[in-house]
């Protein structure tokens, strides 16, 4: 672990239009993690955690405040620049999954390599997914693959492009206790093989203990900040 | 780029039936395109190969009277072979067939004619039998309509010939012209002993010539125009019908491929339309792109590539159903071309029916693909929420005046005149908004109004007009349009039948006895009456030729050409009749009508037809001085008169008051009333076999005649037609299978919750009911409307709209739009439940 910025929030607000008038979903958070840390943010259903999580990936512009990756003020980019910063430096896995359902699981693990122009990452491809228990299912689609097995090639696939970072929206939200288990076994082992920073957004706090360092929302302000008592990357093991 | 291929190929794995299907909408389209594209680059090149055979001579000289000698010697001395005929209406009568008789075109030929192409006859060579002994060459269609055989009797007034064959074809005429009247050739030297030209006949001469190559046919006809002026000649030249035939070619082409075009743009709005719910099943596939780092530009090219893919496709297979489909058309032509036309596929029309159709799939295709390049990345988080009302977005904009340029310019480049050109684009546009905000409205309505009292599937049917994603617009949009051409066609022949038809439905005259002579008048009168047809009008005719107008020689107004008077109504030969009153086809628009004046008037008060006074810029009171068969009579417009040319009655341009000119040579025309059929053909054979020079029309054999070519007609736009309306089926299909995963999923809810696989049926069939019915009736609405302006403006007839007609009408269009809305939906029922419930999660 070094002590270099990743990842740095200042006074990061965000506002949306709606029928009823302005809603702040966010207000004013602030804070920035190192590289190679491991970052829960917990709190309740509609406390804004997605949304800052969406803000921190450049997924979304905020309405104030400034977010800033890697050395990269996101602000200052377009959309496209924002993508390219995802592609170069960002993995994520998303609580639905979000496999694309007309490319095999191999496929759907290529396609951040493939938007680089890059053509040899099919061994690495093979290697993560292997890595993940799916060696013997890369030519199967999305539909043909439990939720469990799909979440585990969304894993895969948020490694591929060897990431800095990797933003986990609940990943598992949508899995039983067994494959949660698994999915959080891959994910902490592989952070940790790799270095990468992790932004895990949660509202189980029993998974936010096993990171570095816990947020806590509510009503779109941070009102805690603390470091968990047991964590993953203190002791390597659960 | 590769990416972007790679991408757009795999995305399309689960849905490439689907796509296929939607590539289908354009296919008949860009079929049309290319048959008429092809089939008119053929005929180009028949014209040109054949162009001698158009006219069967270098150079054919037609006149309404005897040449005169001076200009008889001018022709013979310029060299090469003449040939000449003689041409006029009469009454054949079949001996073999109990003296039946029938109206034909009696053409006495004398020389070689033709001396280009070929005459085709059965058996092959009987032409040539014109030259020997009283022979008879009969159009094909009275050999077989009268059962007459080759060696056979045919009288001709009072001359006997044998009939040596069957004709079948003859250089420069369509046979559509046997549809009108049937041709019979016998020899000009015959002609004599028919005793059926005498003075006052209408008869047309015509001399047809053989020039060595070296003469120049054009400068020789400026020179005959100038040196012959005074004698009206007509003068056509195989140049002169190569470019008339052209103009026709490219009128007819004109007016079919922009039907074709019509059910091009019906498909790309399929196309788009089905585009748009298969955009929508994307979106969550382009978010997580967007998240894994593709730009808005990549997102949107990989989505692109799949819509030019689909043009492509829809292209390509239109091409080759169209080269296909350019068979049958020579076939459905063939009554109407003067010539064979060889099939060829003509590359250019194949290229620019493709690239028709791909230009305008393209265009269409981008208007669901713009929002792609607004899919937040985001949407991979959560779907809906935090999502900004879409901002206006000027590339939609531009791509609408794009959309709306292309149509026009398509439209500018398949017309001659702009005007025409914009004028289509305008009634699409029209046309298109008209059904579209119809179906709003309904949906609309169905929204607002629908009964809580019905029973739920009627509820959940009519629900579907309004809903989310409903196919309202699209349907009416496409199946009223096909309606609309399809009933415009029948509706414009119910009118004009009817309008004949009722001529016959009282007490009017159905049987028009002309070229009667002065003294055969009263014994033809009192023949009729014994044979039980009362009389119901009888009019004296004289031949007169306009020589001066408003003081101004004839010459002098049809050389200025700022007046720009149409020469027909100067050149016209008019045949005017006089007497004191008005009949009851007729009424005074303006000035009072004149019914006699006294012997010697010097300026003789006579009454116009309105439209021929407008075309000739006359006005009540100008100047007219005819040329009554070599006597100048001056006259005055006295009153106009608004005339109703349909009826079947002898009718007028000029009425002269009594008189004037009772010396003048003339023949008469004799309307009476047979009670059948039956009895009009013994009238006509009495009275034939008594005076064999005159010629009877029976109403019912211009009824049948006038049907036959409207058949032929509709038959052409049927054809055509029908690409629209079958392109109509199609985009039905295809909006119905794009919106099968959602119905699917509703039904399965349904299903879930306690509804029976009948009710789930009932509720699909309710919806198909009533959108079929929809659109049947917008699109008879339509035809109705449309057939109103075409009777009043164009027709100037009354319009008739048979309730049976349109009921039949809606009944098929819903029968279709059931079936196919059905048989589409097969299986939407059959998923189990859980099946589907899995695939939510």
């Amino acid at each position: 672990m070094t002590d270099q910025i990743m990842l740095k929030v200042e006074r990061l607000t965000k506002t949306y239009a709606t029928a009823a008038g302005p809603l702040t979903v966010l207000r004013e958070v602030a804070f920035s993690i190192e590289a190679g840390a491991m970052l829960a943010v917990v709190g309740p259903s509609g406390s804004g955690k997605t949304t800052l999580l969406g803000l921190c990936a450049g997924l979304d512009q905020p309405t104030a405040g400034t977010v800033t990756l890697n050395g990269t003020e996101l602000g200052r980019l377009t959309e496209d620049e924002r993508a390219l910063v995802r592609n170069d430096c960002v993995g994520f896995v998303f609580q639905s999954f979000q496999l694309i359902p007309t490319l095999t699981a191999l496929e759907n693990v290529l396609v951040p390599l493939e938007l680089r122009g890059g053509h040899d990452g099919l061994a690495e491809a093979r290697e993560l997914l292997a890595r993940v228990g799916l060696g013997d299912r890369l030519g199967h689609y999305p539909v043909q693959l439990s939720g469990g097995e799909q979440q585990r090639v969304a894993l895969a696939r948020a490694f591929i492009n060897r990431p800095k970072i990797l933003f986990c929206d609940e990943p598992t939200g949508n899995l039983d206790d067994d494959n949660a288990r698994v999915m959080l076994d891959l994910v902490f082992g592989l952070n940790r093989e790799r270095g990468t920073t992790l932004v895990l957004v949660t509202h189980n706090h029993e998974l936010a203990r096993r990171c570095s360092r816990i947020i806590r929302l509510r009503g779109g302000a941070v009102v805690g900040d603390e470091k968990a008592l047991t964590t993953d990357s203190a002791d390597g093991h659960r | 780029m590769n990416f972007i291929l790679k991408m757009a190929w795999r995305d399309t794995r689960a849905s490439r039936r689907r796509l296929v299907l939607f590539s289908l909408s354009i296919v008949l389209g860009v079929a049309a395109l290319v048959a008429i594209g092809s089939f008119r680059d053929n005929l180009r090149r028949a014209v040109e190969n054949q162009s001698k055979g158009l006219l069967g001579a270098d150079l054919a000289v037609t006149s309404r009277q005897k040449l005169p000698d001076e200009a008889r010697a001018y022709l013979a001395g310029l060299g090469g072979e003449s040939s000449r005929e003689t041409a006029f209406s009469s009454m054949i009568v079949f001996p073999t067939r109990g003296g039946q008789t029938r109206i034909v075109q009696v053409r006495a030929l004398e020389g070689a004619f033709p001396f280009y192409g070929e005459v085709v006859t059965a058996p092959a060579g009987a032409f040539a039998q014109l030259r020997e002994g009283d022979h008879a060459i009969l159009e094909d269609t009275l050999l077989a309509q009268f059962g007459v055989s080759v060696g056979d009797p045919v009288r001709i007034g009072e001359a006997t010939f044998t009939v040596a064959g069957a004709l079948q074809k003859i250089p420069g005429e369509s046979p559509a012209v046997a549809m009108l009247s049937p041709r019979v050739y016998i020899p000009l030297r015959a002609l004599e002993q028919t005793h059926l030209v005498q003075a006052g006949s209408l008869v047309r001469y015509r001399t047809y010539f053989k020039f060595p190559p070296s003469l120049d046919v054009e400068a020789l006809v400026r020179d005959l125009r100038e040196r012959f002026r005074g004698l009206q000649l007509g003068l056509d030249t195989v140049e002169h019908r190569k470019r008339d035939l052209g103009r026709a070619l490219e009128n007819v082409h004109s007016f079919l491929s922009l039907v074709g075009f019509i059910a091009l743009f019906l498909g790309a709005i399929g196309v788009a339309s089905a585009m748009h719910v298969y955009i929508q099943q994307k979106v969550a596939t382009i978010a997580m792109l967007r998240c894994l780092g593709a730009t808005a530009r990549r997102s949107f090219a990989i989505y692109l590539v799949q819509g030019l893919g689909l043009g492509l496709l829809g292209a390509g297979l239109g091409a080759g159903l169209g080269v296909a489909a350019q068979l049958a058309l020579p076939a459905l032509f063939r009554s109407f071309l003067p010539f064979e036309a060889d099939v060829f596929v003509s590359w250019r029309a194949v290229a620019g029916g493709m690239a028709a159709g791909l230009v305008i799939c393209l265009l269409f295709t981008l208007l669901p693909l713009l929002s792609i390049r607004r899919v937040s990345p985001l949407l991979a988080l959560r779907s809906g929420f935090g999502e900004e009302p879409p901002a206006r977005d000027p590339l939609r904009w531009a791509l609408y005046a794009l959309i709306g340029a292309a149509v026009l310019g398509f439209a500018l480049w398949q017309t001659d005149r702009w005007q025409r050109g914009v004028g289509f684009a305008l009634a699409l546009a029209a046309g298109f908004g008209v059904l579209t905000g119809v179906a709003r409205l309904l949906a609309w309505a169905a929204r607002r109004w629908c009964p809580r009292r019905l029973p739920y599937v009627w509820r959940q049917g009519l629900a579907n007009l309004y809903r989310p994603n409903n196919r309202t617009v699209l349907l009416l949009v496409s199946l009223g349009l096909g309606t609309f051409l399809v009933l415009t066609l029948y509706l414009a022949r119910e009118s004009l039948l009817r309008e004949f038809r009722g001529s016959t439905g009282d007490d009017r005259p159905n049987l028009l006895f002309f070229d009667i002579q002065d003294d055969q008048l009263a014994g033809l009168e009192a023949l009729v009456r014994t044979a039980g047809a009362p009389e119901r009008q009888e009019a004296p005719i004289v031949t007169m030729r306009v020589s001066a107008l408003k003081g101004r020689p004839v010459d002098a107004v049809l050389r200025d050409r700022a007046l720009r008077i149409p020469a027909w109504t100067l050149r016209h030969e008019y045949r005017s009749t006089y007497r004191g009153h008005l009949t009851d086809t007729e009424r005074v628009t303006a000035g009072s009508f004149t019914g006699r004046v006294a012997p010697g008037t010097e300026v003789v008060p006579v009454s116009l037809e309105e439209g021929l006074a407008k075309e000739m810029q006359v006005q009540l009171g100008d100047e007219i001085t005819f040329d009554v068969q070599g006597v100048p009579v001056r006259t005055r417009v006295a009153s106009l008169r608004a005339v109703e040319w349909q009826r079947l009655q002898p009718n007028f341009f000029v009425v002269f008051p009594e008189g004037v000119l009772e010396p003048a040579p003339k023949f008469h025309v004799l309307a009476v009333r047979a009670r059948s059929s039956a009895h009009s053909a013994a009238v006509q054979q009495a009275v034939v076999h008594a005076y064999p020079n005159v010629s009877a029309i029976d109403l019912g054999l211009v009824l049948q005649t006038f049907d036959g070519i409207f058949a032929k007609v509709s038959l052409v736009v049927r054809f055509m037609a029908m690409f629209v309306a079958v392109t109509g089926i199609i985009v039905l299909a295809g909006a119905v299978l794009t919106g099968r995963f959602q119905r699917v999923r509703e039904n399965v809810l349904l299903r879930t919750l306690g509804a029976t696989r009948r009710q789930v049926q009932r509720i699909m069939l309710v919806e198909y009911s009533v959108l079929g019915v929809l659109a049947a009736v917008t699109g008879s609405v339509l035809a109705v409307g449309a057939n109103w302006l075409l009777m009043r403006f164009v027709f100037e007839t009354h319009f008739v709209a048979p309730p049976l007609l349109l009921l039949a009408a809606v009944a098929a269009v819903t029968a279709v739009t059931l079936a196919t809305g059905l048989l589409s939906s097969r299986g939407a029922c059959d998923h189990p439940p859980l099946e589907v419930l899995r695939q939510e999660t």
